[in-house]
C-alpha cells in the first residue's frame, strides 16, 4: 500500500488541474531511471493507469508524480490527499531514457508533458549536454515546472497558446526558428506533450534531419507487456508501447493511427465522468 | 446393463449468459456416488497415465464409492494440491477420460462414456473446502531455516510455494499484479472459475505461512541477485507465458481489435463487466470476431457473448478457426457449452486483413476459406488457402487468441539465465533448476503453453529440487530444455 505524503496544485486554470504528489513506492524510488514510468490504481475498483516517475527520493523512499487531471481516474487521484492510502502502485516500467553526451539538445514539453521532460533535462545537464528547453502550455496558469527547468537550460523558452506568458503560439514555431536559423543543428530533439505537438515536432525535425525521440502515452491495462492494448506502428513493425518503450524514435511513429486507437474508450469516459463520482 | 454417466448440473445457458455466475454447479453427494459406482476400479487403471501429475485416480474414486471423502481428498492431494481448481479447469477430455478404459479406442478425446473424473475431482475438491480438509505439515528443523523466493502467483508459482511452505520453509510469493493468481484471476473468467474458490486456496496459503507481495515486478523492481542478497536461499520462477501472439496481418493495430489477454484481463482482473462500479471499460460489438481455436479463444468468445447480453446487444459472437472443430485444441465440454450460448463456429477460415471505418475503427474481417491438407508437425492436418475464395464479415470488435508466448521482463534483464529460441527458460528435467544455481522454473515458462495442472507437476518437481538443493547445497545440475507434456494450446 502507498501513501501520499505531499500534495501541492502546480497549475489551475478553468477547471483544468495540474497536480503534483509525493508518494512512498520504495521499489520505484529506489530502481526508476529517467523516462519510466509506473501503474498506478487509485482504489481497488479503480484503473491502472500508467504515469511517469518525474523524481525519486532515496532516502525517504518517495517518488513524485505530476497529473493533469484530465479524465476519471485523474480527476479521483486529484481528489486524494496527504495521508491518503493508494491501493496499487508498480514499477518501475519501461526503458529509461538514453542518457549520453550528445553535445547539444533540443528538449520540448508540452502540458503535463513537461514533468516528463523534467528528469531527462535533469540527467542530459549532468551527462554534460548542453540544453536547449522549450516549455509549451495552453496559458500561463497551467504551465509547470518553470523554474526548475529553467535552472538546468543553457537557452530557455516558453510559449502559450493565448500570449498570456512568453511568446503566444507553439513549441514547434520556436523549434523551426533554430532549426532554420543556421546555426549547427542539435545532435538529438526529446520531445513530450499532447499527440498532435508531438506530430508537429516529428514532421519538422523529420524534414531537418535531426534525430528525435518522443515517449508515448498509448492506453494501457497492465503496464508489463501482456495486454497489447497499448501497441504501436513504428516503421513497418508494431511495439508494445510498455515493455518496447515508451520513447520512440518519432520520425517512425504512426501517428494518425495512436490518435485512433487512443479515442476509443472516449465514450465510456464521458459517461463515467457525467455520473460525478469523483 | 452399465449405468448411464450421470450430467452434471448446469445453470441453463439463457441464463447464465446474463452474467459472470458459474457455469457448471457440480455434482451433489448422490450424484457423485452415483458416479463413483461407475467407475470399474480396472486392475491395469489406465486412467492414471492421463493424469500429468499422476492422481491416483482408481483409489480417490473407491474412497468416494465408500463414503471416505477424506481419504478421496487426501489421494488426490498427495499428487495435486488444488482439486477444486483442476477438478474445473483441467482438460479432462484430453488427459485421465482420454485414457480411461470406456473411451473408444482411437477417439481423439474421451467418450461421453468415461467416468466424469473431473466433476468427480471437483466434488471431492468442495468437500476439502467444506470441510476444511489440510494436509498436515511436516515441518523440519533442517528445512525451517530456509527463505524461498517465489516470483509469479499463478498455478506454478503457488502450488510450488505450498509444496515449500507445507515442510516449513518460508516462502514469499513476489507478483507484479495488483491481485494474485496469475492466469487463474486474470486470464480464466469467473464463470468458469470462480475468484472465491480461487481465494480459498490463497488463504490456504496464508494459513500456512506463505507471504504475498503483489505489485512486485521483479526485474524490473528487485532483481534476481537481490532477492539472494536480501537473503533467499532459493528462489523459483513461475512467470508464466503472458505475451499475446497477433496474427501480423494488415489492419490488426485498427481501434476495438485486441488480444485475448487484453479483453480477458479487463472483463476477470479489472472486472469492466460491472462498469462504471468498476473504472476500467471494456468495449463490446455487435458483430464479434474471435480467432483462435483454444481455450482462451473460448473464454474470450463467452466473455463476449455475456457482455452483449448484459448490454441489450442482440447476441452475434462468431469463432473463426482456420482447421476443423475436430482440431480444436480447446476443451470440448467448454466448445458445447459456447455452442449452447450461442456462439457461431466458422471453420476452415484464415483472415487476411481487418478492414476500418474512417475513425479508425475495425468494420470488416477480410478471409480466406481452407482446406485440410497432410498433418503438419503437430500431426494435424494444415489448412491449406483455397484460392479465390475470399470474402467479408462483419467485425466491430475482434479478439484475437491465437496463443501467448514467455513473459520477457525478467529473463531480458538476467543473462545469466539461459532461455531457447521461444524465450523459454531452459532447466534440468529432473530438478527444474535453471542455468543460474538455486534458482528453479516451472510452468509455461518452461514448457510454452500448457495446462493448469501440467504447470503444477512442474512445480511440484521443482519443489523438490528445491529441497534437495537447500539440503545438498553442492551438487550438480544437467540443463536441457524440457517441453511439457501431453495437451499444448496449440492452434
Amino acid at each position: 500500500m502507498t501513501r501520499i505524503v505531499e500534495k501541492s496544485i502546480l497549475g489551475q486554470y478553468q477547471g483544468a488541474r495540474i497536480t503534483r504528489f509525493v508518494i512512498t513506492a520504495e521499489d520505484v524510488a529506489l530502481k526508476a531511471k529517467p523516462g519510466q514510468f509506473i501503474m498506478l490504481m487509485v482504489k481497488e475498483e479503480g484503473e491502472r493507469i500508467p504515469l511517469t516517475v518525474v523524481d525519486t527520493n532515496k532516502k525517504d523512499k518517495t517518488v513524485t508524480l505530476i497529473v493533469q487531471e484530465l479524465g476519471f481516474s485523474t480527476k479521483l487521484l486529484g481528489s486524494m490527499n496527504v495521508g491518503d492510502s493508494l491501493y496499487a502502485l508498480v514499477g518501475p516500467l519501461g526503458h529509461a531514457t538514453p542518457i549520453q553526451n550528445f553535445g547539444e539538445v533540443v528538449l520540448i514539453g508540452g502540458g503535463v508533458g513537461i514533468a516528463e521532460i523534467y528528469p531527462v533535462a535533469k540527467a542530459l545537464k549532468e551527462a554534460g549536454n548542453r540544453l536547449i528547453t522549450i516549455l509549451g502550455s495552453r496559458t500561463k496558469d497551467l504551465l509547470i515546472l518553470e523554474n526548475e527547468l529553467k535552472a538546468v537550460s543553457d537557452e530557455f523558452y516558453v510559449t502559450t497558446d493565448d500570449g498570456s506568458h512568453g511568446r503566444k503560439g507553439f513549441t514547434v514555431d520556436v523549434l523551426k526558428e533554430i532549426l532554420e536559423s543556421g546555426r549547427p543543428l542539435p545532435k538529438i530533439v526529446y520531445a513530450v506533450g499532447p499527440i498532435p505537438m508531438m506530430r508537429r515536432v516529428a514532421e519538422t525535425t523529420k524534414a531537418a534531419n535531426v534525430k528525435t525521440l518522443v515517449s508515448l502515452n498509448a492506453l494501457m491495462v497492465d503496464g508489463t507487456g501482456m495486454c497489447g492494448g497499448c501497441r504501436v506502428t513504428i516503421g513497418s513493425e508494431s511495439k508494445f508501447t510498455c515493455v518496447d518503450g515508451p520513447e520512440f524514435d518519432a520520425h517512425d511513429v504512426n501517428w494518425a493511427e495512436l490518435t485512433k486507437r487512443n479515442q476509443v474508450f472516449v465514450e465510456q469516459e464521458k459517461h463515467i465522468c457525467h455520473l460525478g463520482r469523483v | 446393463m452399465r449405468k448411464e454417466p450421470v450430467k452434471v448440473r448446469e445453470v441453463e445457458a439463457e441464463k447464465r449468459v446474463a452474467g459472470f455466475d458459474e457455469v457448471v454447479l457440480g455434482y451433489s453427494e448422490e450424484e457423485a456416488l452415483t458416479e463413483a459406482s461407475r467407475c470399474l476400479q480396472c486392475k491395469n487403471p489406465v486412467c492414471i497415465n492421463g493424469c500429468p501429475v499422476g492422481i491416483n485416480i482408481k483409489g480417490f474414486i473407491h474412497h468416494i464409492t465408500q463414503k471416505d471423502y477424506k481419504g478421496a481428498y487426501f489421494t488426490i492431494r498427495e499428487k495435486n494440491n488444488f482439486p477444486s481448481i483442476c477438478g474445473r479447469v483441467c482438460p479432462a477430455e484430453y488427459q485421465c477420460r482420454k485414457a480411461c478404459i470406456l473411451t473408444r479406442k482411437g477417439s481423439p478425446f474421451a467418450s461421453d462414456n468415461s467416468i466424469n473424473i473431473h466433476f468427480l475431482e471437483r466434488f471431492t475438491g468442495q468437500m476439502g473446502i467444506n470441510n476444511g480438509w489440510m494436509v498436515p505439515s511436516e515441518t523440519s528443523e533442517d528445512l525451517s531455516k530456509f527463505k524461498v523466493a517465489v516470483v509469479g502467483s499463478g498455478p506454478a508459482g503457488l502450488c510450488c510455494a505450498g509444496e515449500l511452505a507445507r515442510k516449513g520453509i518460508q516462502v514469499t510469493i513476489f507478483e507484479s499484479l495488483h491481485k494474485t493468481g496469475g492466469v487463474l484471476r486474470y486470464g480464466i473468467p469467473p464463470f468458469r472459475l470462480p475468484h472465491s474458490i480461487l481465494d480459498f486456496e490463497i488463504d490456504y496459503l496464508k494459513k500456512i505461512g506463505v507471504v504475498f507481495k503483489p505489485n512486485s515486478i521483479i526485474g524490473k523492481g528487485k532483481t534476481l541477485q537481490e532477492l539472494k542478497n536480501e537473503g533467499f536461499d532459493a528462489i523459483f520462477l513461475g512467470l508464466g507465458a503472458g505475451i499475446p501472439t497477433f496474427l501480423g496481418i494488415p489492419g490488426e493495430n485498427l481501434g476495438n481489435i485486441t488480444s485475448a489477454n487484453e479483453f480477458l484481463t479487463r472483463a476477470n482482473l479489472m472486472s469492466a463487466f460491472k462498469f462504471p462500479d468498476y473504472h476500467t471499460p471494456v468495449n463490446i460489438g455487435r458483430h464479434v470476431i474471435v480467432v483462435g481455436g483454444g481455450n482462451t479463444a473460448m473464454d474470450a468468445a463467452r466473455v463476449a457473448l455475456r457482455l452483449q447480453k448484459m448490454r441489450g446487444i442482440p447476441l452475434d459472437t462468431t469463432l473463426v478457426y482456420r482447421r476443423s472443430e475436430v482440431e480444436m485444441p480447446a476443451r470440448r465440454l467448454e466448445i458445447a457449452h459456447a455452442k449452447e450460448e450461442g456462439l457461431k463456429l466458422k471453420f476452415l477460415v484464415k483472415p487476411e486483413e481487418f478492414i476500418g471505418d474512417a475513425n479508425g475503427l475495425v468494420q470488416k474481417l477480410k478471409c480466406v476459406a481452407c482446406e485440410l491438407g497432410e498433418p503438419d508437425a503437430s500431426g494435424r492436418r494444415r489448412p491449406v488457402e483455397i484460392k479465390g475464395s475470399d470474402f467479408e464479415l462483419d467485425c466491430d470488435l475482434a479478439v484475437v487468441a491465437i496463443g501467448l508466448k514467455a513473459n520477457a521482463i525478467l529473463p531480458k534483464v538476467t543473462p545469466e539465465l539461459t532461455t531457447d529460441k521461444n524465450g523459454d527458460v531452459i532447466v534440468d528435467p529432473q530438478t527444474m533448476e535453471t542455468s543460474i544455481k538455486n534458482v528453479f522454473a516451472g510452468g509455461d515458462i518452461v514448457g510454452g503453453e500448457g495446462t493448469v495442472i501440467e504447470a503444477m507437476g512442474m512445480a511440484k518437481r521443482a519443489a523438490q529440487g528445491i529441497i534437495n538443493r537447500l539440503l545438498a547445497p553442492t551438487s550438480g545440475t544437467n540443463l536441457e530444455n524440457t517441453k511439457g507434456v501431453g495437451y499444448a494450446n496449440k492452434c
